[in-house]
């Protein structure tokens, strides 16, 4: 009765052959050859930036890799973690995004926290901090 | 005897009374498991995090030791990262021939997965006895304090990664392709496509910017 109850629930789309595994991310060998073909780009293309020292600045170098960075992890999310906005009802794409909120605080927050520390407590900046040591 | 009573006309009212709007039995999403696998996955996305904005405040801090551009080889990390690529999708080769019931195959991609995996770990405890050997320990700068404690977190990723692969090959080989070997490689997959994925930012982040003057 209860498998009846699901499969009436999930009756919008049906899938032939994952009856033993349902709502398992469907797999191709088209995605996973796309996914790999795009990463070998996204990869080699930071790696020549680099070793080839394309750009004069390496401000710019370090923008760019990182950009490809995240083009490239864009790119495996879809392709190899089969990430959309409708597996498991909605709640992995959720998970994702507050995540990538938590993971940005703490990595800008950091830096920039401690980018300011370290810039205002070079000895020396502290008037008369030499006298009030112990 | 009472207690029986009192239960049948208890149940005979809620019964009778009225239809009921609510869940007899607790309502279980479909593969729980691959969700709860994949919030696991996300805390260790923040594990990572944490590590990678230590390095990232620390990682200039070289206490007149070597630099990055002094210790860092790129083509051995574009060895290591084409490893690591290759490993993902001969893993999703594996995965390909396991939606099509094919034992055998599923065994040999898996093997293949396996074999990378250790290619990209040797090179990298080559590089961490490399680096050891000439004086660039964990104790020598804050740098390298949060550079050998984040990569080598990867690495002990993917080392577990290997032994729970080689458990799941003997799994399968015993049992073949019950439900529950499914679920587990399909568990499996997402850690080692998560693994690739940090070591995206990793061979950006620590080896290619770390090079930069």
């Amino acid at each position: 009765m209860s498998a009846h109850d699901d499969t009436a629930v999930h009756g919008g789309h049906h899938d032939d052959h994952h009856h033993d595994a349902p709502g398992a991310p469907h797999s191709t060998f088209k995605g996973y050859m796309t996914g790999f073909v795009l990463s070998v780009i996204l990869t080699a293309i930071p790696f020549w930036l680099v070793m080839g020292k394309v750009f004069d600045k390496s401000s710019t170098t370090a923008l760019v890799i990182l950009l490809f960075a995240a083009v490239q992890i864009v790119v495996h999310m879809i392709y190899f973690l089969h990430m959309n906005a409708k597996s498991e009802g909605g709640w992995t794409m959720l998970a994702l995004i507050f995540t990538l909120v938590l993971v940005v605080i703490t990595l800008s927050g950091s830096l920039w926290v401690m980018y300011h520390l370290n810039h205002n407590m070079m000895p020396g900046m502290m008037p008369g901090d030499i006298h009030t040591q112990p | 005897m009472s207690e029986t009573t009192a239960l049948s006309t208890a149940g005979a009212v809620g019964t009778a009374a009225q239809p009921r709007f609510y869940l007899t039995r607790e309502h279980h999403p479909e593969n729980g498991t691959l969700l709860g696998f994949w919030l696991y996955l996300m805390s260790d996305c923040l594990v990572f995090a944490c590590l990678f904005a230590i390095y990232g405040v620390l990682g200039r801090s070289f206490a007149a030791g070597p630099s990055g551009a002094d210790l860092f080889e790129l083509p051995l990390v574009a060895l290591n990262t084409t490893f690591l690529l290759l490993s993902s999708i001969t893993y999703g080769f594996a995965m390909l021939e396991m939606q099509r019931n094919r034992l055998r195959p599923t065994i040999a991609w898996l093997v293949v997965t396996g074999l990378l995996g250790l290619c990209f770990l040797s090179v990298e405890l080559y590089e961490f006895a490399h680096l050891i050997h000439d004086g660039a320990t964990p104790q020598r700068s804050a740098f390298l304090s949060s550079f050998f404690a984040l990569v080598g977190t990867h690495g002990l990723h993917v080392t577990f990664g290997i032994v729970w692969l080689v458990t799941l090959m003997v799994q399968i080989g015993r049992r073949g392709f019950i439900p529950e070997n499914k679920r587990r490689l399909m568990c499996l997959s997402m850690f080692w496509h998560f693994l690739d994925v940090v070591w995206i930012g990793v061979f950006t982040f620590v080896y290619l910017m770390g090079v930069l003057p």
